[in-house]
């Protein structure tokens, strides 16, 4: 069939079952949105800034498992999505986002609203194109959304220059993909396998540390399975979470720097480490030498490059986690293993996940309200900082993939347009948002879409007056000099809210909190409440810098 | 320790770029680097000498196949292969000791290929170790100036690194 | 002495003489924040690294110096790409600073790890990865000469954690050296003379002024050049405030959204003398019916723009200052003739205007914020119909009076421009022409404005579209307005949520009384006019086509 590229473009997010895409027009992907808004089947969100339209996308890939969908204009569009780019490439989330780009005849000569988007994004896409021939975009298409969400899953981004666009081509979609330098591999090793599964029969102090891939191959029920059999405790990376019930009796919290002691410890002295879909980031094994030092390690992941990078790995086992877990699992048998589990109980006792109640408005409390009133049933969306990792301590997750946070890059100002994917990728859930002061601030113009889109999200902000994580980097390292971490201005929230034409709240105390938060979850509208903490609580415990694991501090 | 990969890529646009830029940004060393067409019109091969240890080979192996456009890499370091290299050298020389020059570059079965009023240019191919030993015996004349190719390589005998070939014996 | 990295660069702002910088700490920059403590230099803490970015920008194009940015690795460091590549498409001198992980961690997708120098290569003119703290006091240097010299524009130093907190002793770097980097300033006498021979023998000769005459300081030097041959003078939106807007000799910018009589003068000439511009798609139309009569001499710093969009019979490489200096001594007093007559003509024939209808016409506030800051105010502009109207509306007759995002066209500079030009420029008016969907976009440095007590005043142009893309979809779309219509937020009740001042204009006769009070008020003013929705920015070139070819 006879079509433009443009409305070929169309045709083929229809085909690929794209439900909606988060965008912003302008001049050059002008002949883009013509297409679009002329098929009845797509829906469009438009954001208030790109960056908005692309963590949106993020947020509703992590939050619905399908590729998320932007498009923005040429030049400042393109650029704009470049945090949004590198928080998915880092984070591995499936994203397939179309540039408008200038005419082919103008490109490399700066002409106005002219970016090398290819040239720029080139190391945070897991690959990119620049269409230079409309009769190939189907296939580069096809490609993209083929690679975006297949093996490791990351962004993939489509430039498209305006005269392409507008050209008219043969449409046919091809059935098959034909990349012959992409071929990920998804079940493991047959022979590693069984040494993996050997080794987990005969350990005695195996430790489970699971990572974002658990969540990405949604291999939930199969690391249940794996630590059930096992009798094996289970800790998460940050990405990890709620990829395991929080209030499950095997289960140690996350690990790492903001990890809890007992997990931290279980992982010190375990004898096999099982590494899930996780990387070894710098965040969770602290001084790298001092990390499970006694343990032989098993480490399953997609992404081969991943196996062996920071650390030595015994067992490697390159495959799809959910597969490789379902090979592994038909070799094992039910496993007792009261004393490593009694030791387990012992730290878990002696070392708890707490804070100093000491009458002031903390914001840890904020979040085991949340958690309980909630039941860990809600979809949390948070920004970065303090409170992010408040919520990965105190919140007790229940379901698969209702953690959206920004891990790897940690991007502020993520939180809000994330909350707005994730609430348009899931209607009926309620989506709360846990959002510090500074953080909200980024991206706070994704209020007017919330409006918009009648999305009732709930805007949590633990509002401390400043970048309370350097705050406190501050306190710890550069001895008490705060330079430009106190906001000698922070706008007032609940009145913002009514600009933008929502409700919000400011509450003070622990007590107001509660006899707000009932009527705020049920509300059908998108609120702010506006929680004053206790601007000097830290994060804790704490591993100091350059320090391993096991030697955590309160702070 | 030194490697040589054989790598084959896609013939697109940017692709030189997307390898350069994932050696700069993992703090990959390349000694060098050459590419160019190969029997096929739609493959490049680019010969990648690296150094770094066995972790390094590695992760320079496993983040290159990342890359869309990498088809295959081959490291034949530990294989028996053919690697050769060209130079040209542009060297000081009054016409009167033109003899010399051209005795040394006999010697590396090189060849004068440009004469200047006082300089000669002479190219040489060879492998890596050829192509030092030739520059360290041109050097005591004056070097003006001096470009290499980079190095490609290719497996000895039936077997290849190209796209259908195995590297191991058929 | 011993110096930590961190010292190092703060002696090295010190001595480039840099007084402010714009940034936003996070966990790779700590070491850099807290030697910023004890440092005589002010620091103004934005709220999202784009705004630190584009206000160091427009304090760069307000003062003439360099800006600086700060942020951390990352996210912050991706945060400022957009910032980064608006200033290198403007030519703006301006050095951003980066943390970056350790470099034990680097390559290894570590916690807030981009590899910040290959994303910003196509878009510094410069940069660098500090991997050796003796290196550091040079590289310093060397950013802040490529930045402020030749064609300015950004440079990039990414500086990882363990270079900032590392300790070494600390020497001066001495003379900066680049062999790769050799700017040419002044003319060749064979082009200079070339120049004055078809300069002397020209008789329609325009003038074509670009950004690259303020960048240099050339303006007394324009206008000594056109009042000598009494040539028309067009400048394009980057030379606003080159050449005095209110000359008889000016005719207002060219282009896409040029005056007709600018346009229509450059299609008649027989020489156009090019000043520091660069035959922009937007200015010439369709490359290649360009002025189709005339010679074109191009001078301009940087060789490469020379023949890269049109041909140049003369190319003049040099500082516009300098080489209109050389020149001038070689031209002699012309009188006006036939050629002027005709422009003159033209422009009572064709002036720029609007047609008044009731409602509040984006066209009037503008002229009125002319008529009520004398026409002295420093204007930024986001970007889109109100730039236009903003560029056609405001008389500029000083340059670094209007600062506004060219090349690269981003929604979104200008409210963050304002906080910097307002902090380079303490005692001036200083307003930001705003759309409603623009302002959206940096919103957030509201809080900034506040924080430091700039009197900034936001002017929005509310029409509740992406006004310029609605305009193309009704004229070249058949009115299909795809996802151009907006909801806004009531920016009135916004600006009082930041204490700040927030009033709503709907008529032309609260117009004056509303801007008044802005002007008088000491904190920043937000200005809410609303205007006629479906306006157009007329005169148009429409995309592709030559400049005589203009609809409206």
């Amino acid at each position: 069939m006879q079509m433009t590229a443009a409305q070929a473009l169309i045709r083929c997010l229809e085909l690929e079952g794209v439900e909606v895409i988060f965008g912003y027009p302008g001049g050059a992907i002008l002949p883009v949105y013509d297409a679009l808004c002329q098929s009845g089947n797509i829906k469009h969100v438009l954001v208030r800034h790109e960056q908005g339209a692309v963590h949106a996308a993020d947020a509703y890939a992590r939050a619905t498992g399908r590729v998320g969908v932007v498009m923005a204009t040429s030049g400042p569009g393109a650029t704009n999505l470049v945090t949004g780019i590198a928080n998915a490439y880092m984070d591995s989330i499936p994203l397939v986002l179309v540039t408008g780009q200038v005419p082919t005849s103008q490109v490399g000569t700066d002409a106005f609203q002219e970016v090398d988007i290819t040239g720029i994004t080139m190391p945070i896409t897991k690959h990119n194109y620049l269409v230079k021939d409309a009769k190939r975009l189907p296939a580069i298409i096809k490609n993209a959304f083929h690679i975006a969400s297949t093996g490791r899953p990351g962004p993939v981004l489509v430039d498209l220059p305006k005269d392409v666009a507008a050209e008219t081509i043969d449409f046919d979609y091809p059935k098959t993909v034909k990349l012959r330098g992409y071929k990920p591999t998804y079940s493991g090793h047959r022979t590693k396998i069984l040494e993996a599964a050997d080794l987990m029969m005969k350990a005695e102090r195996p430790v489970i540390y699971a990572g974002g891939g658990i969540l990405n191959s949604g291999a939930t029920a199969e690391l249940m399975d794996l630590a059930e059999v096992l009798s094996a405790p289970v800790t998460n990376t940050f990405m990890g979470l709620s990829g395991f019930p929080g209030d499950h009796p095997l289960f140690l919290g996350m690990l790492g720097l903001h990890g809890t002691r007992y997990a931290n410890l279980a992982v010190t002295h375990c004898d096999l480490l099982i590494a899930l879909g996780a990387r070894f980031d710098d965040r969770v094994t602290g001084k790298i030498s001092s990390f499970a030092p006694g343990a032989t390690v098993i480490h399953v992941d997609i992404d081969p490059a991943e196996i062996g990078k920071n650390v030595r790995v015994h067992v490697p086992i390159v495959g799809d986690v959910r597969q490789v877990l379902r090979g592994i699992l038909a070799h094992l048998k039910k496993k007792d293993r009261s004393g490593w589990l009694e030791q387990i109980r012992q730290w878990k006792e002696q070392y708890p996940l707490t804070y100093v109640r000491d009458g002031r408005f903390k914001p840890q409390a904020v979040i085991e309200k949340l958690s309980r009133h909630t039941r860990g049933e809600a979809v949390v969306a948070t920004d970065v900082g303090q409170h992010q990792m408040w919520v990965a301590q105190f919140f007790r997750f229940k379901h698969p993939g209702t953690l959206i946070s920004s891990g790897g890059l940690g991007a502020m100002g993520f939180g809000l347009p994330a909350a707005v994917g994730a609430q348009i990728g899931l209607p009926d859930r309620l989506v709360i948002l846990v959002t510090g002061d500074g953080s909200l601030q980024m991206t706070m113009q994704e209020l007017a879409t919330a409006v918009d889109q009648k999305l009732p999200i709930k805007i949590f902000v633990l509002n401390n007056s400043g970048l309370g994580m350097v705050r406190q980097l501050q306190e710890l390292y550069c001895d008490r000099r705060y330079m430009a971490t106190r906001f000698k201005f922070v706008p007032d929230f609940a009145l913002l809210a009514k600009a933008y034409g929502l409700a919000g709240h400011t509450v003070k105390s622990e007590e107001e909190l509660d006899r707000l938060l009932p009527g705020v979850l049920s509300s059908p509208e998108t609120v702010i409440v506006n929680c004053l903490v206790d601007p000097e609580e830290n994060v804790s415990p704490i591993v100091p810098a350059g320090h391993g694991i096991d030697q955590a501090i309160d702070c | 320790m030194r490697h040589t990969l054989a790598v084959l890529v896609e013939n697109n646009p940017g692709v030189l770029a997307r390898v350069a830029g994932l050696f700069s940004r993992r703090g990959f060393n390349i000694d060098s680097l050459a590419v160019g067409r190969t029997e096929r019109p739609d493959v490049s091969r680019m010969t990648i000498v690296v150094e770094g240890d066995d972790r390094v080979l590695e992760q320079v192996t496993k983040q290159l196949h990342k890359l869309v456009d990498v088809i295959k890499i081959n490291d034949i370091t530990p294989d028996e292969y053919v690697d050769r290299e060209l130079v040209l050298i542009k060297v000081n020389c009054e016409p009167a000791r033109r003899g010399e020059i051209m005795q040394v570059a006999d010697v590396f079965r090189a060849r004068i290929v440009d004469l200047g009023r006082k300089t000669v240019t002479v190219e040489c191919t060879g492998n890596e170790g050829k192509i030092n030993a030739f520059e360290e015996s041109l050097r005591p004349y004056g070097i003006k100036e001096l470009v290499r190719t980079g190095k490609i390589a290719m497996l000895r005998g039936n077997r290849s690194t190209s796209l259908d070939g195995k590297k191991d014996d058929e | 002495m011993k110096k930590s990295g961190a010292e190092i660069l703060v002696q090295g702002l010190m001595d480039q003489g840099v007084d402010t910088i714009f940034g936003y700490p996070g966990g790779a920059v700590l070491p850099i924040y807290d030697a910023l403590y004890d440092a005589n230099i002010k620091h103004i803490l934005t709220r999202h690294e784009q705004g630190a970015a584009h206000a160091a920008d427009g304090y760069a194009r307000a003062s003439g110096k360099a800006g600086v940015c700060l942020a951390t690795s990352g996210p912050g460091a991706t945060n400022l790409v957009t910032g980064i590549a608006n200033a290198y498409m403007d030519s703006v001198p301006m050095v951003a600073f980066t943390g970056q992980v350790a470099q034990a961690l680097l390559g290894r997708d570590s916690f807030q790890e981009a590899d910040i120098t290959g994303i910003t290569l196509p878009v510094t003119k410069h940069n660098y990865i500090v991997k050796d703290i003796r290196d550091l006091a040079m590289i310093i240097k060397e950013a802040f000469h490529i930045a402020t010299t030749g064609r300015p524009g950004p440079v990039l130093v990414d500086i990882p954690r363990d270079i900032s907190g590392g300790e070494v002793e600390y020497k001066d770097p001495g003379p900066v050296n680049l062999p790769g980097y050799r700017p040419v300033l002044e003319g060749t006498e064979e082009q200079l003379n070339k120049a004055a021979a078809a300069i002397l023998a020209s008789e329609r000769p325009v003038i074509y002024a670009g950004g690259g005459v303020i960048n240099s300081g050339a303006h007394e030097e324009l206008k000594k050049l056109a009042e000598l041959l009494v040539a028309p003078v067009t400048t394009t939106l980057m030379g606003l405030g080159g050449f005095p807007g209110d000359h008889p000799l000016f005719l207002g910018m060219l282009g896409m959204h040029g005056s007709r009589y600018a346009n229509y003068a450059v299609c008649e000439a027989d020489l156009i003398i090019a000043v520091g511009a660069r035959f922009d798609d937007r200015v010439a139309g369709k490359f290649d019916r360009f002025a189709p009569g005339a010679r074109i001499i191009h001078i301009d710093i940087d060789p490469a723009e020379i023949g890269k969009n049109v041909r140049a019979d003369i190319a003049i490489v040099g500082d516009v200052r300098v080489v209109l200096n050389q020149l001038l001594p070689r031209l002699q007093a012309k009188l006006p003739g036939a050629w002027q007559e005709k422009i003159d003509l033209w422009k009572k024939e064709y002036p720029i205007t609007y047609v008044e209808n009731g409602r509040l016409k984006p066209q009037q506030v503008i002229r009125e914020i002319y008529n009520v800051t004398g026409g002295k105010a420093r204007i930024t502009t986001e970007v889109g119909q109100h730039q236009m109207w903003a560029a056609h509306y405001y008389t500029f007759t000083r340059p670094r009076s209007f600062i506004s995002s060219g090349g690269l066209g981003t929604m979104g500079y200008g409210f963050p421009a304002a906080i910097g030009v307002q902090v380079a420029c303490p005692d001036e008016v200083v307003f930001d022409i705003a759309g409603d969907g623009s302002i959206q976009m940096n919103i957030q440095e509201m809080a900034t404005a506040v924080n430091y007590n700039l009197p900034v005043n936001v002017a929005i142009l509310n029409n509740g579209f992406l006004g310029m893309v609605r305009q193309w979809q009704e004229l070249f779309y058949n009115r299909r307005y795809s996802y151009t219509e907006l909801i806004n937020p009531d920016f009135v009740k916004l600006a009082e949520a930041y204490g700040a001042v927030g009033l709503r204009v709907d008529k032309a006769a609260d117009l004056k009384p509303a801007l008044e009070q802005a002007v008088r008020t000491n904190r920043p003013v937000v200005l809410d006019f609303i205007i006629d929705r479906e306006d157009n920015v007329l005169p148009m070139v429409p995309p592709g086509e030559s400049l005589e070819n203009m609809i409206g």
